[in-house]
């Protein structure tokens, strides 16, 4: 668990980060979004102290940080870099190798560690020999990803780890690394300026501006109870697209005609409504089958699809 | 040129042993003084990098410091720390410091800052980070540092044979003193070859990749010590006196060699500079010393000369010598140059450079003086009529010689006066003279001899040793081969001498060479 309790940071005369709070459950991933320059990086880097705020305080699990060693801390503490920072003078093994030294693992637990891990982010073998400068940028960012998880911290900062990626790229790594177990327990901040990336990855969104906190909420919240024009603003050109997202067809589930049908291999409500298109579009079914928490199933076009969405999104503005 | 080379490799090869030495000496004290200047500079130059503000200052130190000619900083090296290895070792480490400070302060700010970062961020320690990131980053331009610092090493290193420490400089300046190119190219070339191969060698280095890199920097360190303890000086036998002769002297049958072959003295030597010399004897590095006969400096150091009772140096009588073409052109130069013929001692000599030399007043005004004393001086004239160009070597007496020249041609003729002075050794001057670069110089008929004519040895046996023989035979013999003029001597005659402190020739009771011979076989 990670809590920000009144953070300030100033460069100069510039206030980069002002008076910034939040946690971070055990386990969750919280992003920060905002526009460029508007203090995401300085607030994470005031997580594992690379610099030091100038008021408030950084508690992880419960823990003041200012108290700890700042190099054990951040041995402790998993980070990857918006520029990578991949050392060019070390191959791939030792690049991720780097922390374990520093913990003085033996040599033959780092070794299996390494194949353990670039095999999950499906980079190639002999890879590990190779030099940074002889991966692509995609590849690269997974090292460096790679480098931020050998040591299976429970904390993990991340700044726009995909953000050197085009967008083919960035969306099929996006998708790995949600996949990733490992992921899945650790407690994570990830800043990102890509409104996409936030609501693909997030638990909960902080939207900054100007180093202040807009709003903290979930994806959802975030959507549909913007707390001012500038949370409605900066969401309002990718809208649609992140309703789609955002709503699962369990939202929906009220507005789906009550055809109930025969059993058959059946989908999650887990589903949203974005994926469910797709669903339909892509194969040459006309109906999915979706089965709902009281183990009623619905067989769904994609008309009454669009039609559920739209009475849902009717109810939520006249909410 | 076939028969040129031809000889150069009997020279080397003759002289093999002395060039393998020479060539040993001369990479370790390159090596030697690298690796002090990398213990030295490598520190400074990452202190520099941490705190930025003092880089001005510790850069601009070593900038200066590696501005002081060598030789000056090697003469003020003397009083410090003696003659030898150590002033030698520390005078390199001084020019080598300043690319290897800069190199290493430029290396690491040159680090991308994200990589560094990125060290911070994965919880590396201060340490950690130089050693494991920011030295091997920036080891590509700290070793160009240190292929540049050997490079100036290899060069400057020649220098040391002037405060006896050995080294390729012996043959070098030997050579140019001797006006014997075999001996220059003996020492020369390899001192070239040296430098162009290690800057190949360091350049490869520099080229790896980092993988071989790593390696090649931990045998690194191995070669240099290896290399440096290459460096054993040159003292090989011990006596109980300490001799310091010029290279020049070294190398001359009317110098060392006669020294060995006539008297049989067997002495403790080590090849010195003359600038240095009677400074290191005065002070007690040395004991006896190859000096010339007025110098002023012996009598500001209070030496003594020891009788040449086998009469091994031959006469060195000084007089002018003139291109036969300068009469034509300035009917009475030759009567005005004449004006000084008998004029000058060997004890009036070495008070006029004793002038010079220690009292430092300038070489026109001891002129002027001398001029004045004795009645020769006028005021000058207004010197329409061309100009005679006179040129002078590059010590204090014939500085002296030049100025008063000068004041007799202006005050007597119509003539103008241009000098060339500081004209570098023997070979320089007389070059200078024969491609009708200046008019006349003073030379001495010992160097006319042994140095400019290098007659049969057994021709200049018969010679040496009489001073009227000797000066008619390079009369003579100049005329014919090189159609340059022998006007009168000056009086004085600047031969070698050994010398030896006063208080100690007393206390040993060693008064000529054979004394020094039989007092050295007996301890
Ligand atoms: N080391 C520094 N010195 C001075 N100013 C800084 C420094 N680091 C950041 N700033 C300033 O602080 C503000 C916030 O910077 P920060 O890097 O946190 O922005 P960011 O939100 O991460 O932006 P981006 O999306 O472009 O990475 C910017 O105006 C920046 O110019
Ligand atoms: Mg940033």
């Amino acid at each position: 668990m990670i809590e920000l309790k009144g953070i300030s940071k100033k460069f100069g005369d510039a206030q980069a980060v002002n008076k910034v709070s939040f946690k971070v459950e055990e386990k969750e991933t919280l992003v920060l979004l905002g526009t460029s320059g508007c203090g995401k990086t300085t607030t994470l880097k005031m997580i594992n102290r690379l610099i030091e705020p100038d008021a408030g305080g950084v508690f992880i699990d419960g823990k003041d940080i200012t108290n700890e060693d700042p190099d054990v801390l951040r041995t402790g503490i998993g980070y990857v870099m918006q520029n990578i920072g991949l050392f060019p003078h070390y191959t791939v093994a030792e690049n991720i190798a780097v922390v374990p030294k520093l913990l003085k693992w033996d040599k033959e637990k780092i070794k299996v560690r390494t194949q353990e891990l670039i095999k999950k982010l499906h980079l190639p073998e002999n890879s590990l020999s190779m030099f940074p400068h002889e991966l692509s940028g995609g590849q690269q960012q997974r090292v460096g990803l790679a480098r931020a998880l050998v040591t299976d911290p429970s904390v993990l900062l991340m700044d726009e780890p995909f953000g050197a990626l085009d967008n083919v790229t960035r969306t099929s790594i996006q998708k790995e690394f949600k996949g990733l177990e490992e992921l899945k327990r650790k407690t994570i901040v990830m800043v990102t300026h890509d409104v996409q990336e936030a609501f693909e990855l997030a638990d909960r969104i902080c939207l900054m501006d100007k180093g202040k906190i807009i709003q903290i909420g979930t994806p959802k919240e975030l959507l549909y109870q913007p707390i001012n024009d500038f949370a409605r603003k900066f969401l309002a050109g990718q809208r649609l697209g992140l309703e789609f997202k955002v709503v699962k067809i369990q939202d929906i589930w009220s507005y789906l005609p009550k055809v109930t049908l025969q059993d058959g291999k059946s989908l999650s409500d887990d589903l949203n409504v974005w994926d469910a298109m797709e669903l339909l579009r892509s194969s040459d079914r006309s109906e999915l089958l979706v089965s709902g928490d009281n183990k009623e199933s619905k067989a769904i076009n994609f008309e009454q699809l669009t039609k559920a969405f739209n009475q849902f999104q009717n109810a939520q503005v006249h909410e | 040129m076939n028969e040129q080379q031809q000889t150069l490799w009997q020279f080397m090869h003759e002289q093999s042993d002395k060039l393998f030495a020479q060539t040993l000496q001369h990479v370790g004290l390159t090596f030697i003084s690298l690796l002090f200047a990398i213990a030295i500079g490598l520190p400074l130059g990452i202190l520099i990098a941490r705190k930025r503000k003092l880089s001005g200052t510790v850069l601009g130190i070593a900038g200066v410091l590696q501005t002081v000619p060598s030789i000056a900083l090697l003469g003020f090296m003397i009083p410090v720390l003696g003659i030898g290895a150590k002033p030698a070792i520390v005078a390199l480490l001084i020019y080598a410091l300043l690319p290897i400070i800069r190199n290493t302060y430029t290396g690491i700010i040159g680090i991308d800052q994200h990589v560094k970062e990125a060290a911070r961020a994965m919880g590396m320690s201060k340490s950690q980070i130089l050693l494991k990131v920011e030295l091997p980053l920036a080891m590509p331009v700290i070793l160009a540092g240190i292929r540049t610092a050997t490079v100036i090493n290899v060069g400057v290193a020649t220098l040391a044979s002037f405060i006896a420490a050995g080294g390729l400089g012996e043959f070098i300046f030997g050579g140019i003193s001797l006006n014997n190119t075999n001996m220059i190219l003996a020492g020369a070339i390899p001192a070239a070859l040296l430098a162009i191969i290690l800057d190949a060698l360091l350049s490869l280095v520099q080229k790896m990749n980092f993988k071989k890199l790593r390696k090649a920097l931990y045998i690194l360190p191995a070669v240099l010590l290896i290399l440096g303890g290459f460096y054993v000086l040159p003292s090989a036998y011990g006596s109980t006196l300490t001799a310091g002769f010029t290279p020049e002297f070294m190398g001359r049958q009317d110098g060392d060699l006669g020294l060995k072959s006539i008297y049989g003295l067997k002495i403790h030597t080590i090849v010195i500079s003359d600038a240095i010399m009677y400074k290191a004897a005065f002070s007690k590095e040395l004991d006896v010393i190859s000096g010339y006969s007025t110098d002023g400096r012996l009598k500001a150091f209070d030496l003594k000369i020891l009788k040449d009772d086998k009469s091994i140096f031959p006469p060195y009588y000084a007089a002018p010598i003139v291109r036969n073409e300068a009469f034509k052109q300035f009917p009475k130069l030759e009567e005005t140059l004449n004006l000084l013929a008998g004029k000058i001692t060997d004890s009036v000599m070495t008070d006029l450079n004793y002038r010079t030399d220690y009292l430092h007043q300038t070489p026109e005004r001891v002129a002027k003086d001398f001029l004045i004393s004795t009645g020769l001086y006028k005021a000058p004239k207004n010197g329409h009529n061309g100009v005679v160009r006179i040129g002078s070597k590059i010590f204090g007496e014939q500085y002296i010689l030049a100025e008063m020249y000068s004041m007799l041609i202006r005050g007597n003729t119509d003539y103008g006066v241009s000098t060339k002075t500081g004209l570098g050794g023997t070979k320089i001057c007389f070059d200078a003279l024969m491609n009708d670069q200046i008019d006349f110089y003073p030379e001495y008929t010992g160097t006319g001899l042994l140095v400019l004519l290098q007659p049969d040895p057994k021709i200049a046996k018969e010679m040496a040793h009489n001073k009227d023989k000797t000066y008619n035979y390079v009369s003579a013999e100049f005329e014919k081969k090189f159609k340059i003029k022998w006007l009168k001597p000056i009086g004085f005659n600047n031969s070698y001498a050994l010398m030896m402190r006063q208080k100690q020739s007393k206390d040993l009771n060693v008064n000529t060479i054979t004394d020094l011979k039989n007092y050295l076989d007996k301890n």
